[in-house]
């Protein structure tokens, strides 16, 4: 904020020497058949190439064939450009599919761009996946050293690290087993460890913290939040909101391969909770006056994000101000997770809503949720109202996106996989003494 | 710990930074060069791809090492029945199990390491769409993990030698040269089978019936001096017929001096070696996106 001036009067003086990476115009062209069976057969090729010269001799005639290639195809990333500036954190969000992954992967080298290009100053790291290359015969030790190497540290500085990175991992007793015999915990730690002791200048991150027990994911967060303050370049894809918001100082938000907004973080975060979870692209907060207002969970302002425990039952508020008649009324809830899939669309019938007509006036529609179950993370909820005018023209109006932190503990077997995490009642009891052999 | 780093980082962004050079990513067309260099800047990774492997190799096995030595050891027995009693092959005046083995170490260490190499991208699918990383240390991890293999399997032909008499002359010295012809070819052609692969999983098939079609087309159970000239100089087309007839001239002393035959078999294997080094390099930018 001081240095605002002073920033500016830098960009223009020595523009180039102050950016670390230029995106310009990239663009990854893949080929769907390509994709979903990912090698053919030699016979595959043999074939095609026999039949290439007949289809070439019928084209004349079925001119629908050039269509027909270019639908096989998609680009997954698309006249992409923006530029990072050195020392600055970049959160990277969009929706599943959006080219977040892509994009890493090209600014890593692991695959070409099919158009554009990109300029990247310093010494890159990348983090695509914690544990590339751990192998399940060797030591923590020997895959400390190995791992260490495939992301491009050298075996001095790795020696250097190497009690520093066990102590993180907090595996100081095992790190001469062989990892197969880690739990899943030890091993993500580890692996995770290791990739954090990485010190390029500038450091490409991908989801690698949605990993291991919430305790360790703290730690982890702490971790790149010392990165980050350390002044390194850094772009971090996450679905974790709040980490985008409370680690990164701008963000790029993608949809569809493109970039639709790029800016501060905290603005980034509300434009894809807003606008890139919606999905509907038709939905009006207001229309004619008819709108939501104050969304409330548990009572609670709509501001912040609200706070509840995954197994508790919970209420849903909001003012609902009528401007003028809806005929076949239909109240909708719906509830989203971070990766933007609808987990709940709930919609009443006109049995329940006065016969379906909702006359103009201040209405309050409340929701009592049971407890969902929903595993520990940021979902986001909001209301719809849908109907019709009088004159038979259809009209919808949605309120604000409201932010769900679910809390409670997820321990490290794997459960963040699942979608729901049920406080399930377990029994075991003991039929007989011995099997039988 | 934190504390430490946090200071050096502080110095770091003081301090001027090296003028560090710009890398441009761009889409690549046709051919590109091979980057030796780079490959040569990751030449730790390498290490420790090659240090994995030899260690991976022979985990869970009951036998160990002892296969590195069976597999050879075995054959010889079985050319030195067939061929070397009950088909009196002549073995150019050396006891007929000295003249196979010393044909078959160097001859399993290509056909492991073709092998290897050939199977060597598809098997590092998670590191590929990971990391980056210049691909070819895949295949040439491989093959030089063989190495200790080799090794260990010479160690018995030295035994085999002493048992036998066989005194070795100083032509011993050129023997690291026919090792390195042995790794080109294995390296060249497994540079062309790995890409391959990529695209064509049918590769996975054909290099066992490659490697067995190989092994007879080899002077390893016979000896080429059975070919009249210029058949015996055209057989040099086969650059593991120059390594083995170049192995045994060295370490036995066979009349088989290189000539026009090992001349031809060190420009197949070069040719062998680039053509493949070009291929596996134009192919490279498909890898991730394909394996």
């Amino acid at each position: 904020m001081s240095g605002n001036d002073d920033d500016q009067a830098r960009r223009q003086t020595d523009l180039d020497n102050d950016i670390a990476i230029k995106v310009e115009r990239l663009g990854k062209r893949y080929r769907i058949g390509a994709r979903q069976e990912s090698y053919r057969t030699l016979r595959e090729t043999l074939t095609e190439t026999a039949v290439a010269p007949l289809r070439a001799l019928r084209a004349p005639f079925a001119r629908g064939n050039g269509h027909a290639r270019r639908a096989n195809e998609i680009w997954a990333l698309k006249d992409v450009s923006f530029e990072v500036r050195r020392g600055e954190a970049v959160g990277v969000i969009g929706r599943n599919g959006a080219g977040k992954s892509t994009l890493l992967k090209i600014l890593s080298r692991i695959t070409e761009p099919t158009a554009g290009y990109a300029d990247i100053e310093g010494r890159v790291g990348s983090l695509l996946e914690v544990g590339t290359g751990f192998h399940p015969e060797l030591t923590g030790r020997e895959n400390t050293y190995l791992n260490g190497a495939i992301l491009g540290m050298r075996r001095a500085e790795i020696a250097r690290k190497f009690d520093e990175i066990v102590a993180f991992a907090e595996v100081e007793k095992f790190i001469d087993t062989p990892v197969k015999h880690y739990s899943s915990g030890m091993y993500l730690r580890l692996a995770f460890s290791v990739a954090a002791h990485l010190e390029p200048e500038i450091l490409l991150v991908d989801e690698v913290l949605a990993v291991g027990d919430m305790a360790f994911q703290k730690k982890c967060l702490g971790k790149m939040g010392d990165v980050t303050a350390e002044g390194r370049t850094v772009l971090f894809v996450s679905h974790n909101l709040g980490a985008v918001k409370e680690l990164c100082q701008s963000a790029v938000v993608l949809k569809d391969g493109a970039v639709v907004f790029r800016g501060p973080a905290v603005e980034g975060v509300a434009y894809y909770s807003r606008d890139t979870l919606a999905g509907d692209a038709d939905e009006g907060l207001s229309d004619r006056g008819t709108r939501w207002r104050e969304v409330r969970v548990n009572g609670a302002g709509s501001t912040a994000a609200q706070e509840i425990a995954g197994v508790e039952p919970f209420r849903v508020e909001a003012c609902l101000e009528v401007r003028d008649t809806f005929v076949e009324a239909r109240l909708k809830w719906r509830v989203d997770d971070a990766a933007g899939n609808t987990l709940i669309y709930n919609v009443t019938n006109n049995a329940e809503l006065a016969a379906g007509e909702l006359g103009a006036g201040l209405y309050r529609v409340g929701v009592e949720v049971p407890p969902l179950w929903l595993k520990p993370g940021i979902y986001t909820l909001f209301f719809k109202l849908t109907g019709r005018r009088a004159s038979g023209e259809e009209r919808r109006v949605t309120s604000e996106r409201v932010t769900l932190n679910v809390t409670g503990r997820l321990n490290n077997h794997g459960q963040d996989r699942a979608v729901l995490a049920p406080p399930l009642r377990w029994s075991l009891a003991r039929e007989r003494a011995a099997t039988v052999s | 710990m934190a504390t430490a780093s946090g200071i050096k980082l502080g110095a770091r962004a003081a301090g001027e930074r090296p003028q560090a050079t710009i890398m441009r990513i761009a889409p690549s067309r046709g051919w590109v060069s091979l980057k030796l260099r780079e490959v040569w800047t990751y030449r730790e990774l390498l290490y420790f791809l090659v240090w994995r492997d030899i260690k991976v190799r022979y985990k869970q096995t009951a036998l160990g090492a002892a296969w590195a030595v069976i597999q050879p050891f075995f054959t010889m027995v079985v050319f030195s029945l067939f061929f070397g009693r009950l088909g009196r092959m002549p073995s150019d005046n050396v006891p007929y199990p000295i003249f196979a083995y010393a044909a078959l170490v160097p001859w399993t260490f290509f056909a492991n390491g073709l092998s290897e190499s050939s199977n060597s991208l598809v098997g590092s699918a998670n590191l590929i769409k990971k990391v980056y990383f210049p691909r070819l240390a895949v295949p040439v991890a491989a093959v030089l993990a063989g190495l200790v293999d080799f090794a260990v399997a010479f160690v018995v032909l030295v035994g085999m030698m002493l048992y036998y008499g066989v005194q070795p002359t100083a032509h011993v010295l050129w023997l690291p040269l026919f090792l390195l012809l042995a790794l080109a070819t294995a390296l060249g052609a497994g540079l062309w089978l790995s890409a391959l692969n990529v695209q064509f999983r049918d590769v996975r098939y054909v290099v066992p019936f490659v490697t067995q079609f190989w092994l007879f087309a080899t002077p390893i159970a016979y000896p080429s001096s059975l070919l009249p000239e210029p058949w015996h100089t055209v057989y040099g087309l086969n650059p593991m017929a120059g390594v083995v007839e170049g192995f045994r001239w060295a370490l036995v002393g066979t009349n088989t001096r290189p000539g026009a035959l090992v001349a031809l078999s060190a420009l197949v294997a070069v040719l062998l070696l680039t053509s493949g080094a070009f291929y596996f390099r134009r192919m490279e930018k498909t890898f991730a996106d394909v394996v």
